[in-house]
């Protein structure tokens, strides 16, 4: 309680601050405009353009309106639709083939490799590519997703399985267990810590690499939280540009206070290290 | 008779028999040899404990025995038959935490019976129970193994190997990372258990007062390669307390024995 306190107190000044520093001027205040006009040496009272910071309260009404016009819950479904199909395949494709490279010499090798590389190259890079092969359409913007979160995962898995403790699977072993048992109920088991925070680290990947390629092109398909941001910057409107960024990270926040805290605070119980 | 019943049955315990085993182990282009020609062997019911310094080949046997390694030359039989890898009937009891943390104590316990096929469900959960409570652990089966102390995880691992009731419970110094009390209740504990359930025991350690507490018989190797130097019977009455003096006597000629051993021959090829 006292936590939560603590930052609602933190966030109210923070709000309070950023209106001192822009809020006065524009909003007509007659009384407190001469003030401002006597104090002009303290930075505060000076005109900032709105188009250079933008009020809270203006960033407010954009919102109030988006909401009210839809125009801003549409473009929050279309781009999550986009992250949760890229990132569930991401996932699903990064956790195999991590224990694939970890499991065999050859695949680590090979597939291994391709992926220490790919998880270098920021996956905006892939959009020219894609949109050759897919068109402007959302194929194009999942295979973005896809490219960021996929080695991001098998790496971490990959990581996982390699700092199992041997001990663990000779244990097994002289308890009879044996190959794909051994997989399941050992390996996989003991590198939850890492694919976890693989997972965890693929979201953001995946949470970025969408947003940039959403700025970067249109899709025709879809307007998303991107597009929006990016069509605030041509027509200058700064109160847009604004208020998606915060809505970008309020996404990101409750993502990971949804999807990863419980898995979080699970391994924490279980293995006791995992600190949140 | 209902399968539990049938599972908690005491099984006859091996006789295991070493046969003139070597082995080498290759560290990069060195080669240095674990174990030179070592026989044993180890009577069913027998408590023995294998004592040496690091180096010796003393886990390296025991892993041999577990069916973990294979010797170069050799062999390792139990019952007449040849081991050629990891069996129910020979459990491993660690020094190392091999505890799964990802289970609870009974969860870790259920591993092995998971793998028993003549059991259902209920019928394994009751024979974990068993040995939760063999080992003194009812009121903490539940609790994850990083909330548990050393002493209590070290129970675990022993109502873990002791579960799938094997003829031979082999123990890699399970206690060498305890402290000295509860290293003590748990040699009064390990005594009992062994009485109750007629195991085959060999016991690693380089404890040589927890040697002779605990064994029938004290088998001692030298390092370099490893060899079989001396044996001790110990014809003290059990239970045994590690304190009592017949028993120091014990280990003072032993530690006399182990030093003349040590180092007296240059490292063989």
């Amino acid at each position: 309680m006292r936590r939560f306190f603590t930052a609602v107190v933190f966030f109210a000044l923070l709000i309070v601050l950023w209106y001192l520093a822009q809020g006065f001027m524009v909003h007509e205040h007659p009384g407190w405009d001469a003030f401002a006009q006597a104090h002009l040496w303290w930075p505060a009272f000076h005109r900032w353009s709105p188009v250079l910071a933008p009020s809270p309260v203006s960033v407010w009404n954009y919102l109030v309106g988006a909401v009210e016009d839809r125009t801003l819950l549409e473009a929050t479904e279309v781009t999550m639709k986009r992250l949760m199909l890229g990132y569930l395949a991401g996932v699903i494709l990064g956790v195999p083939l991590g224990l694939i490279t970890a499991r065999f010499k050859w695949a680590g090798d090979t597939i291994g490799l391709i992926g220490l590389g790919l998880q270098t190259l920021p996956s905006v890079c892939w959009v020219p590519m894609a949109l050759l092969w897919f068109g402007q359409t959302e194929a194009a913007m999942e295979f973005v997703v896809i490219m960021g979160t996929l080695w991001s995962v098998q790496i971490s898995t990959d990581s996982g399985v390699r700092n199992v403790p041997p001990i663990y699977a000779r244990a097994a072993r002289t308890m009879g267990s044996r190959g794909l048992h051994t997989w399941v109920k050992v390996i996989v088991p003991a590198s939850l810590p890492f694919i976890v925070s693989g997972i965890k680290q693929g979201w953001a990947f995946a949470w970025r690499s969408l947003m940039a390629a959403e700025i970067y092109v249109t899709i025709l398909t879809g307007f998303g939280l991107g597009h929006l941001l990016h069509y605030g910057r041509e027509l200058n409107d700064m109160d847009q540009v604004l208020g998606i960024m915060l809505v970008i990270v309020v996404i990101g926040l409750l993502a990971d206070k949804i999807l990863f805290s419980p898995w979080e605070r699970f391994l924490h119980r279980r293995w006791g290290t995992v600190k949140d | 008779m209902n399968g539990v019943t049938q599972e908690l049955e005491i099984v006859k315990p091996s006789k295991l028999s070493i046969d003139g085993v070597s082995k080498w182990f290759r560290e990069g282009v060195v080669k240095t040899q674990a174990l030179d020609n070592v026989s044993l062997s180890v009577d069913e019911c027998e408590f023995v404990c294998l004592v040496g310094p690091s180096g010796c080949g003393k886990s390296t046997l025991l892993s041999m025995i577990a069916g973990l390694d294979s010797p170069d030359q050799g062999k390792i039989m139990s019952d007449g038959r040849e081991i050629t890898e990891p069996g129910r009937d020979r459990m491993v009891m660690f020094q190392e935490p091999a505890l799964f943390p990802w289970l609870s104590a009974i969860g870790n316990v259920l591993f092995g019976l998971k793998l028993k096929p003549n059991l259902n469900n209920k019928e394994r959960l009751e024979v974990a129970q068993f040995y939760i409570k063999l080992v003194g652990l009812e009121r903490y089966a539940h609790s994850n193994i990083h909330e548990l102390s050393g002493g209590m995880r070290q129970r675990v691992a022993l109502a873990r190997s002791l579960a799938p009731n094997p003829r031979v419970l082999l123990m890699d110094e399970p206690f060498a990372a305890l402290d000295a009390m509860t290293r003590e209740q748990l040699y009064g504990d390990l005594q009992a258990i062994w009485a109750a359930r007629k195991k085959t025991i060999v016991f690693v350690t380089h404890n040589v007062r927890e040697a002779a507490c605990l064994g029938d018989r004290v088998v001692l190797f030298s390092p370099h390669p490893g060899r079989v130097r001396e044996e001790f019977k110990i014809d003290l009455p059990r239970p045994r307390d590690i304190n009592s003096p017949d028993l120091a006597q014990y280990a003072t000629r032993i530690t006399k024995a182990l030093k003349s051993h040590q180092g007296s021959e240059p490292a063989a090829e």
